[in-house]
């Protein structure tokens, strides 16, 4: 290729614009629980794909927790190879269409893209998820063929995105794997957490049929700590353990009248209408509070999910209540955008302090005090700061706390020689997960605090290589 | 999936179900409990469990039909399955060291009362029951719960069968006549645990209650099940589900277990309309 050739082609990549991501319409999406976002055209991808210039040493793959290659797959979307783009994602990441919709590309893949120096990243994560819903949609999921078994037993706990991923790199390597899931369906925070207008839940359903299909085990309804001690799970047999239990324990703000009833955790209001499908009630036999007015204490994505879910519901009033300001909000902009698209309303500079129940012990009112920022505090973030005398109250009759989750105490307790630090988590020794107890190792939430998705996948997939290497030295 | 084995109806509208739960039936200990959910689109309970037997890998429950769920898990017979069990969920009852123990149990409380009973007797604990109905044809478990005491008193609100009057009044009595109690434990409606709890305050006399609030997960994952103790809050399925009588915040936890009052009547109709068809 001659010089002036290489510039042309270079500049005509530059040319295409990103392609916008086609959505429902705002009006019409809040009365429904179907994905917001309705996924690229094969054309489209293509166009978009064609963006890429193929940087030799590309900046996205570092951004990338579970290292996707993805300048290939990438190529493979322009070359219209869409099956064999799916296939290079799965030789890393085993939930691309899950990864696709709700990873922060943002702030890791996308914000290392080269062309976003100058004009807009590549939408990867648009194309990891056309690539996955394509193969999907196709019926051509391929099972791999799987090396002859080791013999060596794993126990993992959790079916969340540390045990999904964990579970199938280790049946891809031979061994036999069992995971124990405390609730009744698979999937830990994708299915009882994240909504399906975000994350329908017949992606997470096939995505943990395709783990069955491989060989991976799965027990639900099994409490371990109650029903089986990890002790026990080495009694029974099993050479290795992986404990990715999230970090589930709502956090409450103790502040006078909060156990008023129509005042929920975030995790129990999202548990309601995800898991058990609330929002289908009476079709489903579980209720949940349809208020009127909605307030949600916080400003995370976990937040921006509740906060949705509420108008969906029915609420007239759907509103943040957020104690710093627009920018400190750690929930990432694209969810923020599709709450304001919907009409979700923002208090910013607002806490809580107080609320006000009637006569049956149902919340009424919410006492605020206003905020003001003062100077960063540990996280960099400007500190908020009480303004005197500035208490207000607002009419609610649905309160969802969203101000963050703990470490659940159940399997540090029951399991002899595990240590965890201060906060409950579980210490590792290393990068891998290893714990202080022999043969344990650990990811996710329950090591880090609450995290991301892919973050908790890529510690099961560090796990995995490690977990390997002791089995077979045993 | 948990395959029923028998299914017995105690009195008008309480039953009792024993089922296959093999692994829960090994670990489970008095006062635990376990959540079940019958079908994909019903909901999740908590239900103590009355008592196990692990040879045979099965678990018994004692409830009373208040609503969708427990109408159709009494409709559930030998050989049905209930598609979800979680447990054994919560802390034992502490039963150790206890001299004297006074069981009260009310209503279908009983059911959850008896094993308590059972296993402090098994302890060498001396005890006292108190067991109390609306009236005669709701009493359940009277030969159970006398065999698992050297003491049995039973009350009826109407008077149709042993002392006319609530077991608060026994046990008011009791303490009136000098009966050195170490421990009460009470179990069965809200307001009779209320009542028991300020029977026994002013005495000092130590009284552990046994809560049923709404729960979702279980595992101390929601919130749901939280309830006010000593003005500090705790959830019920990782911090109980007894807790202290005199500390509890009753007022709340009726409210709370009120919570969906108007869906719960919705659900019920609904199901009734149902089983006409």
């Amino acid at each position: 290729m001659t010089e002036p050739e290489k510039t042309e082609k270079k500049e005509k990549k530059e040319r295409i614009p990103r392609q916008p991501m086609p959505e429902q319409d705002p009006r019409a999406r809040v009365a429904n629980f179907d994905e917001v976002p309705t996924g690229y055209s094969p054309e489209t991808a293509m166009l978009e794909a064609k963006r890429c210039i193929q940087c030799k040493k590309p900046g996205c793959v570092s951004g990338c927790p579970v290292d996707v290659d993805i300048p290939a797959f990438v190529q493979l979307v322009a070359d219209g190879d869409f099956l064999g783009a799916a296939r290079k994602i799965k030789e890393t990441n085993c939930l691309p269409a899950v990864c696709g919709r709700v990873c922060p590309q943002e702030d890791q893949c996308e914000k290392l893209c080269i062309l976003g120096k100058k004009w807009d990243p590549v939408a990867i994560g648009r194309l990891e998820r056309f690539v996955a819903d394509f193969e999907r949609s196709a019926g051509t999921v391929e099972i791999p063929t799987l090396p002859a078994p080791t013999g060596r037993r794993i126990a993992v706990i959790g079916a969340g995105p540390a045990g999904l991923t964990i579970a199938g790199d280790l049946v891809k390597m031979g061994h036999d794997v069992t995971i124990f899931e405390a609730l009744h369906k698979s999937g830990g925070v994708l299915i009882y957490g994240i909504p399906e207008f975000r994350l329908p839940k017949s992606i997470v359903d096939s995505e943990v049929e395709y783990l069955q299909k491989i060989g991976v085990k799965i027990v639900t309804d099994a409490a371990i700590g109650r029903v089986k001690t990890i002790d026990d799970l080495f009694a029974e047999g099993f050479h290795a353990v992986f404990l990715g239990v999230g970090a589930g324990a709502p956090v409450f703000m103790n502040i006078p009248g909060e156990n008023f009833s129509g005042i929920y955790s975030a995790n129990e209001y999202l548990t309601r209408s995800n898991l058990m499908k609330a929002y289908r009630f009476p079709e489903y036999d579980t209720p949940i509070a349809k208020g009127r007015n909605v307030a949600v204490i916080g400003g995370g994505n976990v937040a921006m999910d509740s906060v949705r879910t509420a108008l969906r519901l029915g609420a007239d009033n759907a509103t943040i209540i957020y104690r710093r300001t627009k920018t400190e909000m750690p929930a990432r902009a694209e969810e923020v955008h599709h709450a304001e698209e919907e009409g979700v309303q923002f208090k910013f500079l607002t806490n809580p302090i107080e609320y006000i129940g009637d006569e049956k012990g149902w919340v009424r009112q919410m006492v605020c005090q206003r905020m003001e920022l003062g100077e960063p505090d540990e996280s960099g973030r400007r500190r908020p700061v009480v303004v005197k005398g500035s208490e207000f109250t607002i009419d609610v009759d649905t309160v969802v706390v969203s101000v963050g989750t703990m470490a659940n105490p159940v399997i540090p307790m029951t399991t002899p020689g595990l240590e965890t630090n201060r906060w409950g988590y579980i210490v590792t020794k290393d990068e891998t997960g290893e714990t202080t107890r022999k043969g344990v190792w650990a990811g996710g939430d329950i090591v880090t605090g609450s995290a991301t998705v892919i973050l908790a996948m890529g510690a099961g997939r560090k796990a995995a290589k490690a977990i390997h290497d002791y089995v077979m030295s045993l | 999936m948990y395959r029923i084995t028998e299914k017995v109806v105690l009195s008008e509208n309480i039953v009792k179900t024993v089922f296959e739960a093999p692994d829960i039936a090994k670990k489970r200990k008095a006062g635990q409990f376990v959540i079940l959910m019958i079908d994909d689109k019903g909901e999740r309970i908590p239900l103590t469990i009355v008592d196990s037997d692990p040879a045979k890998g099965t678990l018994t429950i004692i409830y009373q039909v208040v609503g969708k769920t427990t109408d159709q898990l009494a409709q559930l017979e030998p050989g049905d399955v209930i598609q979800h069990v979680l447990g054994p969920l919560g802390h034992p009852t502490e039963i150790e060291g206890i001299k004297t123990a006074v069981c009260v149990g009310g209503g279908v409380g009983i059911g959850v009362l008896y094993p308590i009973a059972k296993a402090l007797k098994e302890k060498g604990t001396r005890v006292i029951s108190i067991i109390g109905a609306r009236t005669k044809k709701m009493l359940i478990l009277e030969d159970e719960t006398r065999s698992a005491s050297d003491e049995l008193h039973v009350t009826t609100d109407d008077g149709s069968y042993g002392y006319h009057g609530f077991v608060s009044d026994v046990l008011r009595d009791l303490i009136a006549s000098g009966t050195k109690i170490d421990r009460v434990f009470a179990i069965g409606p809200v307001p009779m645990m209320r009542v028991v709890a300020g029977v026994t305050r002013p005495h000092q006399i130590k009284t552990l209650v046994s809560l049923n609030p709404i729960m979702v997960d279980g595992t101390g994952m929601c919130g749901a099940c939280r309830v006010t103790v000593g003005g500090k809050t705790k959830f019920t399925c990782v911090d109980g589900p007894e807790f202290d009588g005199h500390e509890v915040d009753f007022g709340l936890l009726m409210s709370r277990l009120r919570m969906y009052v108007d869906q719960e009547q919705e659900a019920k109709e609904r199901c009734r309309c149902g089983k006409n068809d």
